[in-house]
């Protein structure tokens, strides 16, 4: 080979690890395995027109969960990696740069590309049934939405064999971020790749504040809407308002980097706080954005799991407004030690711990409503009472952390590690999982074994508190973030020893979900009833899994929990206005390859954008282009489903 | 059209509103689309935050005062401004179906949207033939930063506007395409007020200082 | 299952306070030993917040698991079921008017010490000013006063206030000595002030808390804080041993590197506020010679 060619290869792919070359070998096997299963199988055109056209939001849904779990698993072997690394003193395992690597794409996995997607997935397999309607207000924009997500991810998981990835912890600051500290490829796959899952992130906000606000069934108005909804509406409220200021940050980083512009630069002129600021204008209320869906699932676990309607409904609405509202005022609690004065730290400190009184009330309300019913402890109701004990720890430390004073000595510390995994992995991770446990048999027609899930359960929470208790300890000892190496002799290595541990039963605890997934999809009980649960909210009055048109007719909803209700005035005797309307031709929206071409030449954009190959990140940009003018030019984007094709459906289902 | 008509029955078309909100999908598009606005301005909000922290640290290179042209920005406000009436009166003449009408004027808003690109972009190679390039300081990045991203936005509208001028020859005036000119008026109306706060922000503090 | 559940979460529970009792106190924990005064309100701060903060936990917690247990639907249970009772104002009244109590007492307490911790804390001495810039990845230190300059180790008088003015001419670190007080950032362009003060000599543990690439684990120094007398004569030794910090020494300072503890018996006039003005410190509105909170 030509020097030049070994030279650039060399560069190009990342060389030198064993576990790279691993990496390496797993990723071409794994690619070839699904080429061959896909062409053995003559899968293709299946793929192409049940998947990567649809614009259905089951569907949808189903992508964002099985990509969630998919990112879980690799942000999990990030965090399983590093565990090992930290077990003992002077640890060997791995280098400084790919521990930094390492912790880098595990904390931006796990935010951007685990909890989102999960959340996404919930929103999207959930709203539109909870509500009463037949998609979301855009489908074809939503698909554009995961599509984007998934490229995105792509390319970020990418940098791990190509290139080198971004190694500057996941806020990214700058100077460290910025030229001449970080001329690696590896920032610039971080920046793209959260640029283009940002433009699909802030789109899902958009598709559901709008078909929430517009696209209700007659009668459920807002204070009718069960708790779900109004949670994915306060987080969908938090992502129009959020995100902006992340591709604002993310943009002017980028212009810095490829621009030589001073916006962050530690000379001629550039200001790295106001990067600090834009960051966690966003990334503040961002926690809110993957707990307040949590907060909805759980509520709405307890209520169908006690038999009883959610306690101080208002009370909740008002909570989740509030916690809305105060988490855009908050955002400076993340760097008290950067010495903004005693006056704004103060109102920051304040905002602060506010924002605990109705996130305590939201426990409180939980609480009541199992109190005085019928408790059926089954896996999703499982996972939520494992989520209290976490939420009422983790707050009683974030509070502990707004004390501006008391975090001068937490800040950047193992306390404030154990603190938000507590409250990520305690709130949205738990809520997640309990989501997926509870509308699996919704969405794919089967429930998930309960005895599996139990084990699943208690390895991860036992595994959870094994883990993370110690680290909090670590903190009052003085151990720092993101070293990747510490000396015997200070007193941590106990605990440090203690936390990898449960770190690896947290790791058996998620292949025992994976487990449980597997096996009931091959021996799993079949829901026939559509209502598994007894539930309460409208997904329930559906088959499972719905049909693509979700809604044969559109209920119209009398009160709260309607579902339930209807099936209250049906155990009366009482007539059910709903099924004696004749039926009508269905309008949908039809399938498109659009968004898919469109979200792999956004990538082709990134990738020529991470290497600096200007001509390719043009011809990305150009093609990106040319689909939005196609689509403005593209009038004939439905078609309606005729009623003998419904009448037939819902025989099929057994449903007149 | 799509998935909504079928909830609201009977009530398919509402003969009263103007034809652009006539559908209920054409509706919730729009209200959609005032939704992407308030994630625009925000971006925009960001970026004149980031300006307004920086357009002191001059690096020793050029100052606000000898950079900017005050014939140039002045100019550029007009026609701008000017652009955002015309549009106006495009969207008056759709209401009352007058196809060529429609077209004429936005033809004319289209023209002087160009005006304004091309005017922009010789403000631009002017000040980087001068030497005042980004890389010469944080005021720069954050000026060109700011005033580029406008202009975008503004080029984005002139392709978006061709596209529908295009459409309303073929198509004429229907509700969809009814939608797409109220909505792209309602682009232009945005990207003009952006204006307004760059030519008070950047220019007239800019002159001031 | 549950009631075996519930047994291993109170297990779980007693495991994890252990440690915390027995060796709570012990000198490993450096925030809960503090060895000045700043640290010393720091670590009331955090006890207060504990015990406020405890109000509300221990009861959730203890609540969930005697719901949990006495509601459940097993056959024979006789504990009340009301599916429609789902309203409470003075519940409600209650659980948003402790939190909100609690909160305003913490909240009291916490804007104190915010402004309390900006002043110097009680001096026993005159205050003396040390400045510190943090470098890729070293830690200098230098001595107006004294005119001595360190690397990666600081020696101060105990019992008096210092003034350390925090500055950094690389990524952006942080500052900390857990048992002297919390930390702050060290950012490029900027002149940071923080007071700490050892009571009594000892060897403090001090680390940057702000990752800052390959070499930020190794960015550990010590405190060492002795009798006044002790410290002039350690001055005068640095002084007479030591050989200057020079431009070009500093100059290789600032190469990326990892080095040990160095000693220099002057630096540069106006070292560190050059550093600070090239690094963008001429657009702040500050002076230089002070520093901000």
């Amino acid at each position: 080979m030509p020097a030049s060619v070994t030279n650039f290869a060399t560069h190009f792919f990342v060389t030198g690890e064993p576990m790279i070359y691993g990496a390496d070998v797993a990723i071409v096997l794994v690619s070839l395995a699904i080429l061959f299963v896909l062409t053995y199988f003559k899968k293709w055109k299946w793929l192409w027109k049940e998947w990567l056209t649809t614009v259905d939001h089951k569907k949808i849904g189903i992508m964002y969960l099985i990509a969630a779990l998919l990112m879980m698993f690799r942000g999990g072997v990030d965090a399983l990696l590093m565990r090992t690394q930290l077990m003992l003193p002077n640890g060997r395992f791995l280098q400084a740069q790919h521990y930094n690597e390492i912790f880098t794409t595990h904390g931006t996995l796990m935010i951007l590309f685990m909890a989102m997607p999960f959340i996404f997935a919930m929103f999207n397999i959930v709203v539109p049934l909870q509500i009463g309607a037949r998609d979301v207000a855009f489908p074809y924009l939503n698909a554009i939405s995961f599509w984007l997500f998934f490229v995105a991810a792509m390319l970020l998981n990418l940098s791990f064999v190509i290139g080198g990835s971004p190694d500057a912890g996941w806020v990214s600051y700058p100077p460290l971020a910025d030229l001449p500290f970080d001329r690696g490829p590896g920032e610039n796959f971080y920046l793209l790749s959260l640029q283009i899952t940002g433009i699909g992130s802030m789109a899902t906000g958009l598709n559901f504040f709008v078909t929430i606000m517009r696209m209700r069934a007659p009668g459920m108005t807002l204070m009718r809407m069960p708790l779900f909804c109004w949670a994915v509406l306060s987080a969908s409220v938090l992502i129009i308002v959020a995100f902006p200021a992340l591709t604002a940050a993310l943009a002017l980083l980028l212009i810095d980097r490829v621009a030589g512009a001073h916006f962050f630069t530690m000379l001629a002129g550039g200001n790295p706080m106001m990067y600090v600021n834009l960051f966690w204008v966003w990334g503040h209320p961002e926690v809110y954005i993957v707990v307040l869906p949590a907060f909805g699932v759980f509520s709405e676990v307890v209520a169908t799991f006690a038999k009883k309607r959610v306690f101080g409904y208002a009370s909740m609405v008002a909570s989740m407004m509030v916690i809305t509202v105060i988490s855009y005022l908050v955002w400076l609690h993340h760097f008290f030690t950067m010495g903004a004065g005693p006056g704004v730290n103060s109102f920051f400190a304040l905002a602060s711990m506010i924002i605990a009184i109705p996130t305590g009330v939201k426990v409180f309300n939980w609480l009541m409503t199992l109190f005085r019913g019928r408790i059926r402890l089954t896996p999703p109701l499982l996972w939520t009472l494992g989520f209290v004990p976490n939420f009422a720890i983790g707050g009683a430390t974030g509070v502990m952390l707004a004390v501006a004073p008391a975090d001068y000595q937490y800040h950047n510390s193992y306390f404030l590690i154990a603190h938000f995994h507590q409250v990520l992995i305690g709130g949205t991770v738990y809520g997640m999982i309990a989501g997926m446990y509870y509308w699996w048999p919704k969405v794919f027609g089967f429930l998930l074994g309960e005895r599996l899930a139990r084990h699943a359960f208690w390895w991860f929470n036992i595994g959870f508190y094994v883990c993370f208790l110690p680290q909090y300890f670590l903190g009052y000892m003085g151990m720092t973030r993101r070293i990747y190496t510490y000396p015997p002799g200070m007193g941590w290595t106990t605990w440090n020893f203690i936390s990898t541990l449960g770190a690896y039963m947290m790791g058996i605890g998620f292949i025992l979900i994976a487990a449980n997934i597997v096996q009931s999809a091959l021996h799993g009980v079949r829901d026939t009833t559509g209502d598994p649960w007894d539930g309460r909210t409208l997904e329930w009055s559906l088959p499972s899994p719905a049909p693509h048109y979700n809604f044969a007719r559109i209920p119209t909803v009398h009160s709260r929990d309607a579902w339930w209700e209807m099936k209250e005035a049906r155990r009366r005797g009482e007539p059910v206005q709903e099924s004696t309307e004749p039926l009508r031709p269905i309008h949908m929206p039809k399938s498109s390859g659009r968004p898919f071409i469109l979200s792999v030449l956004f990538f082709v954009f990134g990738f020529g954008m991470t290497f600096n190959w200007y001509v390719m990140a043009i011809i990305g940009l150009l093609g990106v282009g040319i689909c939005l003018v196609l689509r403005s030019f593209e009038f004939d984007t439905d078609f309606y489903i005729p009623v003998h094709e419904i009448e037939e459906t819902e025989a099929a289902y057994g449903r007149s | 059209m799509s998935v909504l008509e079928q909830r609201l029955p009977a009530v398919d078309t509402h003969d009263d509103l103007p034809l652009e909100y006539a559908h209920e999908d054409d509706a919730l598009r729009i209200f959609g689309f005032w939704v992407f606005l308030v994630t625009d301005m925000l971006l925009f909000s960001c970026v004149f935050a980031t300006y307004v922290i920086l357009y002191r640290h001059t690096n020793m290179g050029p100052t606000p005062t000898q950079l900017f042209d005050v014939r140039g920005f002045t100019a550029e406000t007009l026609i701008l401004l000017t652009s955002s009436f015309t549009s106006g009166i495009g969207t008056y003449e759709m209401r009352r179906g007058h196809r060529g009408a429609l077209i004429g004027w936005l033809m004319v808003t289209w023209i002087l949207g160009a005006c304004f690109i091309g005017l922009e972009v010789s403000e631009f190679v002017a000040d980087v033939a001068s030497g005042a390039t980004m890389s010469r300081s944080a005021f720069l990045s954050a000026f060109f930063t700011l005033v580029g991203m406008h202009g975008c936005h503004v080029s984005f509208g002139l392709l978006w506007m061709l596209c529908l001028m295009i459409q309303l020859g073929v198509k004429g005036i229907t509700h969809v395409t009814a939608r797409k000119v109220f909505i792209v008026g309602l682009y232009w109306h945005f990207l003009d007020v952006v204006w307004v706060f760059i030519f008070t922000v950047v220019y007239l503090i800019g002159e001031l200082s | 299952m549950s009631e075996m559940g519930l047994r291993r979460l109170r297990r779980l529970g007693v495991l994890a306070a252990v440690p915390l009792l027995c060796t709570g106190c012990g000198e490993r924990y450096f925030i809960l030993n503090p060895a000045g005064p700043v640290a010393n309100v720091e670590k009331n701060l955090i006890v207060l917040t504990f015990v406020l903060t405890g109000i509300v936990v221990i009861p959730v917690i203890a609540l969930m698991a005697f719901i949990v247990t006495r509601y459940r639907d097993k056959p024979g249970n006789t504990a009340p079921y009301e599916p429609e009772w789902s309203e409470s104002k003075t519940l409600e009244i209650i659980w948003w008017g402790i939190p909100i109590l609690i909160i305003a007492i913490l909240g009291t307490f916490t804007v104190r010490d915010t402004f309390r911790l900006v002043r110097p804390p009680v001096a026993s001495g005159p205050p003396m000013t040390i400045q510190v810039t943090s470098l890729d990845w070293k830690w200098l230190f230098q001595y107006p006063g004294q005119n001595i300059a360190t690397v990666n180790y600081v020696r101060i008088p105990a019992g008096r206030p210092v003034e350390f003015v925090l500055t950094s001419h690389a990524p952006m670190n942080s500052f900390w000595v857990p048992q002297l007080g919390g930390q702050e950032y060290t950012m490029p362009g900027m002149a940071m002030r923080l007071w700490l003060q050892a009571d009594r000599p000892g060897t403090y543990f001090g680390s940057g808390a702000n990752f800052t690439g390959r070499g930020f684990a190794h960015m550990r120094f010590n405190v060492i804080a002795m009798p006044s007398a002790d410290f002039d004569r350690w001055t005068q030794q640095v002084k007479r041993t030591a050989p200057p910090l020079t431009t070009a020494g500093y100059k290789a300072l600032e190469q990326q590197s990892v080095v040990g503890q160095l000693q220099y018996s002057s630096f540069p006039k106006g070292l560190f506020e050059q550093t600070i003005r090239t690094d963008g410190g001429m657009y702040m509105k500050q002076k230089m010679e002070t520093a901000t909170d």
